[in-house]
């Protein structure tokens, strides 16, 4: 791959105007630096192409039962970030990465783990609610199937009791046989996360999942994500950093593929620790 | 000034609307073009076999008298060669499909394999006919029976169904394959639950397709040596209800000889004798009739799963 010398210079510059790297990863959730963190990101470097690097050396320690929020620009690598904790980076030729995941401690890239168990444990909710052209009952029932439960009463209980826990059953439970997109999108999103609740992970992604949604639905699903923190560990990527602000433990702020700062959500937002993150905090860049 | 520039903007528009109703009419007249000479064909057609078609000319075998032939042998060659082809065809190349749009590898072998099945597509039936005979005939020893003749259209029809059922494929948006192995489900499961379902409906007509065409081959069979006067069915099964008491002479089928209803008119119509002009009327207006209740199977199928599928 050629670059031409224009663009070279220019990014030569913007590297040296940016201030020496100093990850402040290893510093997060000092509250409880001896307990093992649910998830641990140690030097994680990724590429799509063997030319095309997204994310630089990030270090991230998340804790259990805790909010994550992952913030940034467009285009700053924290969706790709997010979708390398479950691995769905996978699925796009030609990835490749450097560095560990650590899930309970445990290298989600090592040999022995099986992808399909791993994506189990580690749930993901979309940016754009996916819910299959199915039944609502056959949407949720979809993942303990798979992990072949047969018993209509098992079933029936799981779908009821995810409905209930993504505060979406007092809405459909008279038309769980009826289709999933006859839902509003603020529901269909609901059940997206009621799906994944379903197969009883311990880790949930979810990418801007209320980037789509209205107001009154947004404020529902942050709503949700404070109660599934009790059970779950969160990691959420938003756009929106007032959603950030709210939902969230901890929080990340990605640019340029880098980490450039994570910490307690509280002193990141009002003592933010890099030039780059209050500028983007207080809405210079971005 | 002003006055004569408005004036010139007028007759442009004018000239505009003009064009704009002029196209609407060519498309107009070319829709029916096509659907007035189906309408003189079926009449014709129909005017013809009116009196030959009967009950009888449906349970008799193929005769040198026109008064007393019939159409028993091809409508049973048809049956059983249609089932096979697509119990051979269909399989095969969904499978062919969802290979090359699930798993291969986007680079230059699947780009010539892709091409090759575009060229497939649109090589003349004929020389489907002179494979069939080098090699499921001569080379495997399969004889001139109904298997060869299955295996020769279904592979006549696999270019057909497989760029259809990729078209399908490709339609299934990316997201429910997301949603669904993100979910904890292997690549397997997420085809066979979620796209393959989705794209049953587009499949479906690739199959309809097909099926049309097969069923209107006659060059292929003629090659591979099909029968043009048989006074036998395949397996000597000459009612449904007999395959299911009898049903070991389902095991003969694939190696009897046999004839279609295409091979019965081809042979009507060039006969010297005029009066079997009317019998090969008849005989279209049969595999006109089986044509449709082959496709409304297949409609109906594609329904049903449309509504299963609760887009």
């Amino acid at each position: 791959m050629v670059t031409s010398p224009m663009e070279m210079s220019t990014f030569a510059e913007l590297v040296r105007k940016r201030p020496p790297y100093e990850p402040t990863g290893q510093s997060v959730a000092n509250s409880d630096e001896t307990a093992l963190p649910k998830l641990e990101v140690k030097h994680l470097d990724f590429f799509y192409d063997k030319n095309v690097q997204v994310l630089f050396d990030v270090n991230m320690r998340i804790p259990s039962q805790s909010v994550m929020a992952l913030i940034g620009p467009s285009g700053c690598g924290k969706s790709t970030f997010l979708r390398t904790l479950n691995r769905m980076n996978d699925i796009v030729e030609g990835t490749t990465h450097a560095g560990d995941i650590l899930l309970d401690g445990i290298d989600i890239f090592a040999r022995s783990i099986d992808v399909v168990a791993l994506r189990k444990r580690v749930g993901m909710v979309f940016q754009k609610s996916n819910p299959f052209p199915k039944s609502i009952y056959d949407n949720i029932a979809f993942g303990p199937r798979l992990a072949g439960e047969k018993n209509k009463k098992v079933l029936d209980e799981k779908v009821e009791q995810s409905l209930k826990q993504a505060a979406l059953w007092d809405e459909v439970k008279d038309r769980l046989k009826k289709s999933a997109l006859a839902l509003s999108g603020g529901q269909q999103q609901r059940l997206c996360i009621a799906r994944t609740l379903a197969t009883t992970p311990e880790v949930i992604l979810m990418d801007e999942p209320a980037s789509a949604l209205d107001p009154a639905s947004t404020a529902k699903i942050e709503d949700l994500i404070f109660e599934l923190k009790q059970e779950y560990t969160i990691v959420i990527v938003t756009h929106n950093m007032q959603q950030a602000a709210r939902v969230s433990d901890y929080t990340g702020f990605f640019y340029q593929g880098k980490l450039i700062e994570v910490g307690e959500t509280k002193s990141l937002f009002t003592k933010p620790q890099q030039k780059q993150t209050e500028d983007y905090i207080t809405g210079r860049f971005g | 000034m002003s006055f004569s520039s408005r004036s010139e903007s007028d007759r442009i528009l004018k000239w505009r609307h003009f064009k704009s109703a002029a196209f609407r009419v060519i498309c107009n007249v070319s829709t029916w073009v096509g659907i007035v000479v189906l309408i003189l064909m079926m009449i014709g057609v129909f005017q013809k076999a009116i009196g030959s078609l009967d009950w009888a000319f449906l349970t008799r075998f193929d005769s040198y008298d026109p008064k007393r032939t019939g159409v028993f042998a091809g409508l049973w060659g048809c049956f059983w060669l249609m089932l096979f082809t697509g119990l051979l065809g269909i399989p095969v190349s969904v499978a062919a499909a969802i290979y090359l749009e699930e798993y291969s590898k986007k680079g230059w072998l699947t780009q010539i394999i892709q091409m090759n099945i575009s060229n497939l597509a649109g090589v003349p039936s004929i020389v489907y006919g002179i494979l069939g005979l080098t090699i499921f005939v001569r080379y495997l020893q399969l004889g001139s029976g109904v298997l060869s003749g299955a295996l020769t259209m279904a592979i006549l029809i696999m270019p057909i169904i497989i760029i259809a059922s990729q078209e399908a494929l490709r339609s299934v948006p990316q997201s429910l394959r997301h949603a669904s192995l993100a979910l904890g489900a292997t690549k397997w499961q997420t085809i066979w639950y979620q796209v393959l379902p989705a794209s049953v409906p587009g499949i479906m007509t690739g199959v309809i397709l097909a099926l049309s065409r097969a069923i209107g081959e006659t060059a292929p069979l003629i090659v591979v040596g099909a029968a043009i006067y048989i006074s036998q069915t395949p397996g000597r099964s000459e009612s449904p209800t007999e395959l299911i008491t009898d049903p070991s002479k389902i095991a003969d089928v694939p190696s009897s000889g046999f004839t279609v209803l295409p091979l019965q008119i081809y042979n009507y119509s060039t006969t010297a004798k005029l009066a079997f002009r009317n019998e090969a009327a008849a005989a279209i207006v049969v595999l006109l009739v089986l044509l449709l209740i082959m496709n409304g199977v297949a409609i109906f199928i594609r329904n049903h799963f449309q509504k299963k599928l609760k887009w």
